[in-house]
């Protein structure tokens, strides 16, 4: 009777360990294949004509530089709006406000901002600039993934102010800088590491992102430049080739997510490594 | 004399920079202060600025259709008779589907990392966890779309179509044909994304429990499962499922992956493997193709709807959340 429920113990416990590890190998052979089908469709279509031609009329040959300079165009000014304001949010969280009660509201807010669904911010975007405008426009694009910037860029900053030690601030105050000095010139000058990664977190983040795009910078099939028109971007243009008969839109549409990948791989990466490189000091 | 005179002089000229040099400080540390808690009050009207945006949006589907909109599956451009349930029953579904299979998954990864893996290989594979929800929804869309959906046309759904087709209740659950794209195929998609979430979340919340409680349950005598199930898996039980909660909300949400694989159906069939929709995909099929307010303003209806939804879901898991960083400070 002992030995037998000894026994079942045991074999309960190796079931269970074998189904988590095989739950690993399931989760990690997603990824494997994701990205080797993504590699393997991807790189067969990519050649030097991706980066300088323009995107194809349906049943030809071209490339994706204007989707590229459009997201290239729209999650940098992006970055320029949202960094500022999550900046300065995050400042006064950590700083003037830590004790406060809005820090507790904003910081829930916030965090629930964080992973809003990002169609909807899509449609406030419409709401609130596209209609009134009367038409589609690279700005509203921007503004949009602004939208999305900051709460990444309040969350990180707050969180990296907060690890800055209180003697650094408690010495330069004894010497007689103001509190603004304080910030800029000590908490900022210490953070810094940490506020790069939440702004290139950021810009991995939005680098992908199609649905707050597909109303507000809608598409464009050719070259512009003109922030007050429709503006083609990667996302959107994967999302039109992918959904559509053509063989060449739809090797066109691995080629660009392929790209997207890599850069955000690259960006998540390089973020970390940023930390990595500042966490002993 | 003549020394002296030069350091009044100098003084009398010092003392009033000085004194302009700390109001020009003072007033820039005001500035400072002011700006900074502006822009951390903008948040507050950011949220206040969507919600509100969004409702005057759908005001004249709200209007037109009433309470009406949330029970009716009619979805009819034509006629400009619109109502959100077919999207609602999707969203639901598909995260059902998500969740049902994300979760044990998600929480057995978590329990391998923490408690049966080498360590030298805990960070690699908690890193490409990470990596892993770091990719764009798209990618997910389109390789569902153009490899994962052609596999379960080919291999899966004809096997639940036969192995269920006898059986009373599942016959109607796994009916019809295989299309490929579907109900399913978005359930499933979904399930790979919000896997990472689950999984780095209750990782860091089982790596918080402290190792003389698990110490003394394997002291007793218990298996590895069993201080998992006994003692983990009760201590981090808020965090877990503020994490699914977290998981939740972003299926919900998710959009493009969904949209490529769902179908665009404004129908519930009671088969998953028929297609349907979502709310996002509705809005993100239809919206810029949407004519005339009516169309428009029920699409915004619906983001309004899924706004709701999520804001209440992601409210709890953070709510949750929050509370286990209170225990764990204090």
């Amino acid at each position: 009777m002992r030995a037998s429920l000894y026994a079942r113990r045991r074999r309960r416990n190796a079931v269970a360990m074998s189904l988590s590890l095989l739950a690993t190998m399931i989760g990690l052979g997603w990824l494997v294949l994701i990205l080797g089908v993504l590699l393997w469709q991807g790189l067969s279509g990519l050649s030097l004509k991706v980066f300088t031609e323009m995107t194809p009329p349906p049943g030809s040959d071209g490339g994706l530089l204007n989707p590229i300079l459009g997201s290239l165009i729209m999650t940098g000014l992006a970055v320029l709006i949202g960094t500022p304001v999550g900046i300065l949010a995050g400042t006064y969280m950590a700083e003037y406000g830590r004790y406060a009660r809005t820090t507790t509201v904003v910081r829930f807010i916030n965090d629930i901002l964080l992973s809003a669904p990002s169609i909807i911010v899509g449609l406030f975007i419409y709401e609130v600039m596209v209609a009134p405008m009367g038409h589609f426009s690279a700005l509203a694009g921007a503004v949009a993934l602004a939208v999305i910037v900051v709460p990444v860029v309040i969350r990180t900053t707050e969180d990296m102010l907060l690890l800055v030690p209180n003697p650094l601030r408690e010495a330069a105050a004894a010497l007689g800088m103001p509190r603004a000095y304080i910030i800029r010139h000590v908490a900022y000058r210490a953070a810094k590491a940490g506020i790069v990664t939440g702004v290139l977190l950021a810009i991995a983040r939005i680098s992908g992102e199609t649905a707050p795009l597909l109303f507000t910078a809608l598409n464009n099939q050719f070259w512009s430049t003109n922030l007050n028109a429709p503006m083609a971007s990667l996302p959107a243009v994967i999302f039109q080739f992918a959904l559509s008969p053509y063989a060449e839109w739809q090797k066109l549409a691995w080629t660009g997510a392929l790209i997207i990948t890599l850069a955000v791989l690259t960006l998540s990466i390089v973020a970390r490594a940023v930390t990595a490189s500042k966490r002993p000091s | 004399m003549a020394d002296a005179a030069l350091g009044q002089e100098v003084a009398e000229v010092a003392i009033p920079t000085r004194a302009q040099v700390l109001v020009r400080m003072r007033l820039a540390d005001k500035a400072f202060q002011y700006l900074t808690h502006a822009m951390a009050l903008g948040v507050l009207g950011l949220l206040g600025c969507i919600i509100i945006a969004l409702f005057i949006g759908s005001l004249p589907a709200l209007r037109t259709f009433g309470f009406d909109f949330l029970l009716t599956q009619r979805w009819n451009p034509v006629t400009d008779k619109f109502g959100a349930l077919a999207p609602i029953y999707g969203t639901i579904v598909t995260s059902a589907i998500a969740m049902a299979i994300a979760v044990p998954i998600g929480l057995l990864v978590a329990m391998f990392l923490t408690e049966l893996c080498p360590l030298w290989l805990r960070r690699p594979i908690a890193i490409a966890v990470e990596l892993l929800a770091g990719i764009p929804s798209i990618i997910y869309g389109i390789w569902g779309l153009f490899v994962f959906a052609p596999f379960l046309q080919a291999h899966v759904q004809p096997l639940l179509i036969d192995v269920f087709g006898e059986v009373p209740i599942l016959s109607s659950l796994f009916a019809g044909p295989p299309y490929g794209i579907g109900t399913l195929t978005a359930g499933l998609i979904l399930a790979i994304m919000v896997l990472p979430f689950i999984t780095s979340i209750s990782r860091d919340a089982f790596e918080a429990v402290p190792a003389v409680l698990k110490e003394s349950a394997y002291g007793l005598g218990c298996t590895t499962w069993e201080v998992f199930r006994n003692v983990v898996l009760p201590y981090t039980r808020v965090g877990v499922i503020g994490g699914i909660m977290l998981g939740l909300g972003r299926a919900l949400g998710e959009t493009m992956a969904v949209t490529f694989v769902i179908g665009n159906a404004h129908k519930i069939a009671p088969s998953i493997l028929a297609p349907g929709t979502t709310i996002s995909a509705t809005i993100a099929n239809e919206f810029t193709e949407a004519v005339g307010d009516l169309y428009t303003s029920s699409l915004i209806a619906l983001g309004l709807i899924l706004f709701a939804i999520t804001l209440v879901v992601l409210a709890l898991a953070r709510y949750m959340l929050l509370r286990v960083e209170r225990r764990l400070g204090a």
